[in-house]
């Protein structure tokens, strides 16, 4: 084992006497920090949350908060990371801290540390303070300006939608969210910003027969591929680490490929937009700056920002889920996946790309390098999510629309579903149903019937088969009631 | 310092990281041993043989405790019910050994290698099938007043029904945790997270075989409780301690949320059918109802949630004929138990669902069928108890009508409600009466340590635990005010069994009544001695230092006992309640009309909490109680295997991402609490009353408002049935029943005639 090294609250601390599956917040706590705590140990409460060095989009380094019950310490070799500890003390409270603690923003207390490091993240945000915004509220949590899900301050409430709360339902957490300015001058963390962000380090971390490796580039990635093609490939782990804490899955050869600066490319030209399969979905997120409506209208709805931060486009693809949230988007925007392998590249439409329930035409050693679609856009698009709860829950039904309706006349449609068959699909029959029709109630109406017999949805605890089917149809109806006017344009 | 607005005193620490939980003592403790269970993947089995040799086979694995190593009574619960190590699995999950590692992997990979046989056997899931199979346990417990047989012939109308409703998960966010060490001479020393230090040491040593007093109990702190740890704690404790005793060393056993959620107990969902009879006025003449809980596989605290669920399905209402028959269904499921409201929320839901129902069949708005209702000033519970401050819910009601601005609002609905095909606004308003005290007279008393040292400060320990809900701060602001001094000189110590012995779970809402009024009780007597000393012109501590030179006793034991109060279990009357707390709530939702989701857009309430001790405190707990309210009855869907597949009677909701509980996307997004002013209530400490446990019931307007909206998009007088939780998707099958009901449209949907049908059969007005 080659020795890892990470800065924790600023101090270089060596990684010793660790499994290759150690989480994050396992190893914290073996050092005795132990204000991150393990609420569910799948990424969905965020009790665990501590702040991570990443590279920005505004300013060269930013502040990330993410779960790290999900991130194997070895996936931080040579980061920087801030725990609730680092953030301030007792005798010298950091200014998220002083708001939680004065507001009430903290019960029982177990959740706090963890919403102190994402309310920290969002507070950190570049961009987040705009010009002359001030923190106001009146004391109920009903800021006195911005909506209910953005401060005056500019504070974004879906910074906190991956923190659970049992004990205070929210409101005093918002007030503090509210409440807060802009960093100080001075303040360290606003400060290290400015500089360069940690760089990735080539890692190989092998204890008692496992093995977690990070190569530097693409062609070391698929050579440690091609010699192990059993090896788990992980990015954010956001997906592999609850195999880990949930199931029990310890892989022998883990190869991390979120960093590799192949899988990070992003361009947005002419007639195609290029999306590095190792970008996160917030950085995705950032860098499309709304330019394609249809995924703006996604992100706020996958998981939380917790889980963006970590989770990647490819990793949401190549897990093959029937139920992730990228791919009935991407259905609709006509994407296609590029394949890298040492053979070369191949380029996959993504409609041919899930061919089971969890298995895709991906081979063993290939890897997942970019998702395409292209440009222009189609000009009528949706995402609606089904499921119970708004912020961070799991879909029963998602639907992906883009048509383009000119003249009162459906010319094209794509509908990408997930949530009612074993894999991701093209609701064809229904778009067979809307092409070449007028754009009317009567055709919305029939195409919705159609719509409500796409796929072979089941019964489970997320959603009966009989709501999911009639979600599909409502979800037509729905899309006509937001764009009735497309019919007289 | 009493009514001052304070943070939570350990708020900086929360804040920090520094707070310690029980689990966070493991890097503080060496040589620690890890336990994990073994655990049943039958919902019913007998074990006819448990080989835990293999596990001695794995790398780092030290002990297996099995039933064999009990030297005391192999059980965790006060009703001997509960086999700590039992012969035949009871449900999915049920834990049958429990294997020590030096790690958790370790002890982990143990439990995987211990071979079970398993002789699988029939299982009950569903109260359903307990109610068919006639399958039930404890007490059946009647309460009746008045002649509801002949109120019934002379109603005007009655209708009858049934409702089946869920439990709900705690989801405290640290989950079940203890660390046993042992003392010298084989004494144990148990660091657990528990409501209920003194039951959790009764059980260590009933299993251990020793008596109490070589088992000292302390909880530091919990994450979160909420009534799933006034009971569940104890077993785990008992397997932490035995393994202490057994292997000499310091044993942890902390469940993960998985284990969490499939081991131990929830809220008890109930089965309830009823009849009811009104007057020409919409006054309730007779209710006649049976309630059964759905107990799972053992008693723990289902006679009590059953009883007091019974001693509240009146709520706010004067009903002078009733009966009301309850029993507990034995279920293949996790024992269930205490949670926020004890039964209370299940009896109230019971009729607040009647009159949600009946409402639009009477032809009156709902609102002013619960108005209507109220109890006035002079009138009885069923069960004999004078609603002392009945005029408080009017009180309640009229400022919450004031304040909601929710005559205008209900205009602005009728004209949201007609401008939009897709969406349909509902705005409700429903109280709460909650009777406070332990239903058994009893547990009615609590004992607190108060020490004032030389120097002037004060330590004060009592037999109450901190789960979050401001008991310490409330605590520390009661002995500062009585002792006069300022509350830097007040420090609290953690809840220890050997400083206050006997203490009653911190349970009922209990906490701050009878904790608060024993060290105002200590207080006082150290205040009394003092007065003996010569204070002319002396600071707290020069009278203090003075004192001590004069052999003045600083420190004293102070006890509390609530009077008046008793409480006839088998005829079910009684007084069993100190005072009533009350509140009232309006709710305004949206449901949108293509998938049956939903925002809360507003909520106003006014809520009694007497005199508040602390106002900060007691409006967060009013806001959590409400907001944990609504996850119980719109969002959180425990949901069992019921199948008859391989998987029947696993939990399947089993983690944070398929239990959902409230975010931030649940918060109202305009939420407005006030404290009903002049509420000094006599007799409780500094006027104040209990607040843990009664703002649960205020999101029954939550649910009932979401039942309106959805009745909006049918025609007027629309009654609808809504499923609890009121998920989306429930509220989507209630709106699709409403929405069939209107003239008929050829381009609607798929009738949902055949449901609403066999909904209006089941109301069936007579």
């Amino acid at each position: 084992m080659e020795s890892s090294t990470i800065t924790v609250n600023g101090e270089a601390t060596e990684v010793t006497d660790v499994a290759a599956h150690t989480t994050t917040l396992d190893w914290l706590r073996s050092r005795g920090l132990t204000g991150a705590k393990e609420g569910c140990a799948e990424g969905e409460c965020g009790a665990c949350s501590v702040l991570v060095a990443r590279p920005g989009a505004d300013t060269p380094t930013e502040w990330v908060a993410v779960n790290a019950c999900l991130v194997p310490v070895a996936a931080l070799d040579g980061q920087e990371l801030v725990t609730s500890e680092g953030l301030g003390s007792c005798d010298s409270l950091h200014p998220v801290q002083r708001e939680m603690a004065v507001r009430g923003g903290s019960q029982c207390g177990y959740c706090t540390p963890g919403f102190v490091c994402s309310m920290a993240a969002e507070y950190y945000r570049p961009g987040r303070v705009s010009a002359g915004a001030a923190p106001s509220t009146d004391g109920n949590g009903n800021g006195s300006a911005g909506d209910h899900e953005h401060g005056a301050n500019g504070f974004d409430l879906h910074a906190l939608s991956g923190n659970l709360c049992r004990c205070t339902g929210y409101r005093p957490i918002k007030d503090a969210a509210d409440a807060l300015g802009a960093p100080a001058a001075g303040d360290t963390f606003a400060a290290r910003t400015s500089a360069p962000p940690p760089a990735a380090v080539a890692t190989v971390l092998s204890v008692d027969g496992a093995e977690f490796r990070r190569p530097t580039d693409l062609a070391e990635a698929l050579d440690l591929l091609a010699e192990n093609p059993e090896a788990q490939v992980v990015a954010g782990c956001t997906d592999f680490g609850v195999e880990v804490n949930i199931r029990g899955v310890r892989a022998p050869y883990v190869v991390a490929v979120d960093r590799l600066p192949e899988l990070r490319e992003f361009s947005f030209g002419d007639d195609e937009v290029v999306l590095g399969a190792g970008l996160t979905l917030s950085e995705i997120e950032r860098l499309l700056e709304g330019r394609v409506p249809l995924l703006a209208e996604m992100f706020p709805q996958f998981a939380s920002r917790l889980i963006r931060n970590g989770a990647t486009i490819g990793g949401n693809l190549g897990t093959g889920s029937p139920i992730g949230d990228t791919p009935p988007a991407l259905l609709a925007l006509d994407a296609s996946l590029v394949l890298s392998s040492p053979r070369g590249d191949r380029v996959v439409p993504l409609a041919d790309y899930f061919t089971g329930y969890r298995t895709t035409l991906k081979e063993p050693g290939e890897l997942i390098r970019a998702v395409r679609f292209p440009l222009p856009l189609s000009p009528v698009t949706a995402f609606h999510k089904i499921a119970k709860r708004r912020f961070d829950d799991i879909s029963s039904v998602a639907v992906g629309f883009a048509l383009d309706v000119i003249d009162g006349s459906v010319i094209r449609a794509r509908i990408g579903l997930g949530g009612v068959a074993a894999t991701p699909l093209r609701a064809s029959a229904t778009e067979a149903a809307l092409v070449g029709r007028p754009w009317t109630e009567q055709t919305v109406r029939e195409a919705a019937a159609v719509m409500a017999g796409e796929g072979t949805p089941m019964d489970d605890h997320r959603a009966s088969a009989s709501y999911r089917s009639a979600m599909l149809g409502q979800s037509l109806l729905r899309l006509y009631a937001a764009h009735r006017q497309e019919a007289i344009a | 310092m009493i009514g001052e607005p304070l943070p939570h005193e350990s708020a900086s620490l929360h804040v920090t990281g520094e707070a310690l939980y029980t689990d966070d003592l493991v890097f503080r403790t060496k040589d620690v041993l890890h336990a994990w269970p073994v655990q049943s993947p039958h919902t019913h089995a007998r074990i006819t043989a448990l080989d835990v040799a293999p596990a001695y086979a794995v790398p780092g694995v030290v002990r297996v405790l099995t039933a064999d190593d009990v030297p005391g009574v192999n059980d965790a619960g006060v009703k001997h019910d509960e086999p700590l190590f039992p012969s035949e699995a009871m449900f999915h999950g049920h834990a049958l050994c429990w294997v020590l590692g030096e790690t958790l992997e370790a002890a982990r990979l143990g439990a995987l290698a211990v071979a079970v046989d398993y002789e699988p056997l029939p299982s009950l899931v569903s109260v359903r099938d307990a109610i068919d199979a006639d399958s039930f346990q404890g007490a059946t417990p009647h309460l009746a007043r008045g002649d509801a047989e002949g109120a019934f012939a002379t109603a005007e109308h009655v209708f009858s029904g049934e409702f089946e409703f869920a439990g709900q998960e705690h989801f405290y966010l640290e989950t079940h945790v203890s660390l046993a060490l042992v003392d010298e001479g084989g004494q144990v020393f148990v660091q657990s997270s528990t409501q209920h230090p003194s039951e959790t040491q009764e059980i260590v040593a009933h299993v251990l075989g020793v008596p109490s007093h070589e088992v000292t109990v302390q909880c530091l702190r919990m994450g979160g409780a909420f009534g799933g740890k006034e009971m569940q704690p104890h077993g785990f404790a008992a397997i932490a301690a035995l393994g202490a005793r057994l292997t000499g060393r310091p044993v942890r056993l902390r469940l993960n949320r998985t284990q969490d959620m499939t081991m131990t107990g929830k809220r008890h969902g109930f089965h309830s059918s009823w009849r009811v009879g009104f007057d020409s006025a919409g006054r309730i003449v007779a209710l006649d109802a049976t309630l059964t809980a759905d107990g799972g596989w053992s008693l723990d605290l289902s006679e009590p949630v059953l009883a007091r669920a019974m001693c509240h399905i009146d709520n706010a209402y004067w009903i002078p004929n009733l009966r009301v028959d309850g029993r507990i269904a034995k279920t293949h499921k996790t024992s269930q138990t205490a949670f926020r409201g004890f039964g209370g929320p299940q009896g109230m839901l019971v009729i607040e669902d009647i009159l949600g129902r009946c409402a639009p069949m009477l032809g009156v708005d709902a609102s002013e069928l619960r108005h209507r209702n109220f109890y006035e000033p002079g009138q009885d519970t069923p069960y004999g108890q004078e609603v002392r401050h009945a005029e408080r819910l009017e009180a309640c009601w009229s400022q919450v009508l004031a304040n909601g601005d929710v005559a205008r609002r209900q205009a602005e609905i009728e004209q949201f409600n007609a401008s939009h095909p897709d969406a349909r606004r509902g705005l409700a308003l429903t109280p709460v009466k909650f009777g406070i005290s332990f239903n058994l007279t009893a547990f009615n008393q609590a004992g607190a340590l108060v020490h004032v040292y030389k120097d002037g400060s004060v330590l004060i320990n009592h037999g109450g635990t901190e789960m979050g809900q401001g008991l310490h701060t409330k605590m520390l602001q009661v002995a500062a005010t009585t002792l006069g001094v300022p509350l830097s000189r007040v420090r609290l110590a953690p809840t220890r069994t050997d400083k206050v012995p006997n203490t009653s779970a911190t349970a009922a809402s209990s906490g701050a009544d009878l904790n608060g009024a024993a060290i105002k009780n200590a207080c006082e007597q150290i205040k009394a001695r003092l007065a003996e000393v010569e204070s002319d012109g002396l600071t707290w501590e020069e009278l203090v230092h003075k004192a001590y030179f004069q052999r003045v006793q600083l420190w004293a034991a102070g006890f509390y006992k609530t009077e008046g109060l008793h409480w006839d279990a088998a005829a079910m009357r009684g007084t069993p309640f100190k005072y009533f707390a009350y509140g009232v709530a309006a709710a305004e939702v949206e449901v949108n009309g293509f998938d049956g989701s939903y925002t809360l857009r507003r909520v106003d309430i006014v809520h009694d909490v007497g005199d508040s001790l602390s106002p900060l405190i007691d409006i967060g707990q009013i806001e959590g109680g409400f907001v944990q309210g609504a996850g119980w009855l719109t969002l959180e869907d425990l949901r069992w295997d019921e199948s008859d597949g391989p998987n029947r009677g696993r939990l399947a909701t089993q983690a944070a991402s398929t239990y959902k509980l409230p975010s931030f996307s649940e918060m109202p997004e305009v939420l407005n609490v006030k404290l009903l002013e002049k509420a000094h209530e006599d007799g409780a400490v500094y006027g104040s009353k209990a607040v843990g446990e009664p703002p649960l019931m205020l999101a029954f307007s939550v649910r009932e408002a979401l039942r309106q909206a959805a009745a909006a998009f049918g025609p007027a007088g629309t009654s609808v049935e809504l499923a609890s939780p009121a998920t989306p998707e429930a509220v989507y099958w209630a709106l699709e029943s409403a929405r069939s009901s209107l003239p008929a449209d050829p381009a609607s949907g798929p009738a949902r005639d055949v449901a609403r049908d066999s909904a209006l059969a089941e109301l069936g007005g007579v």
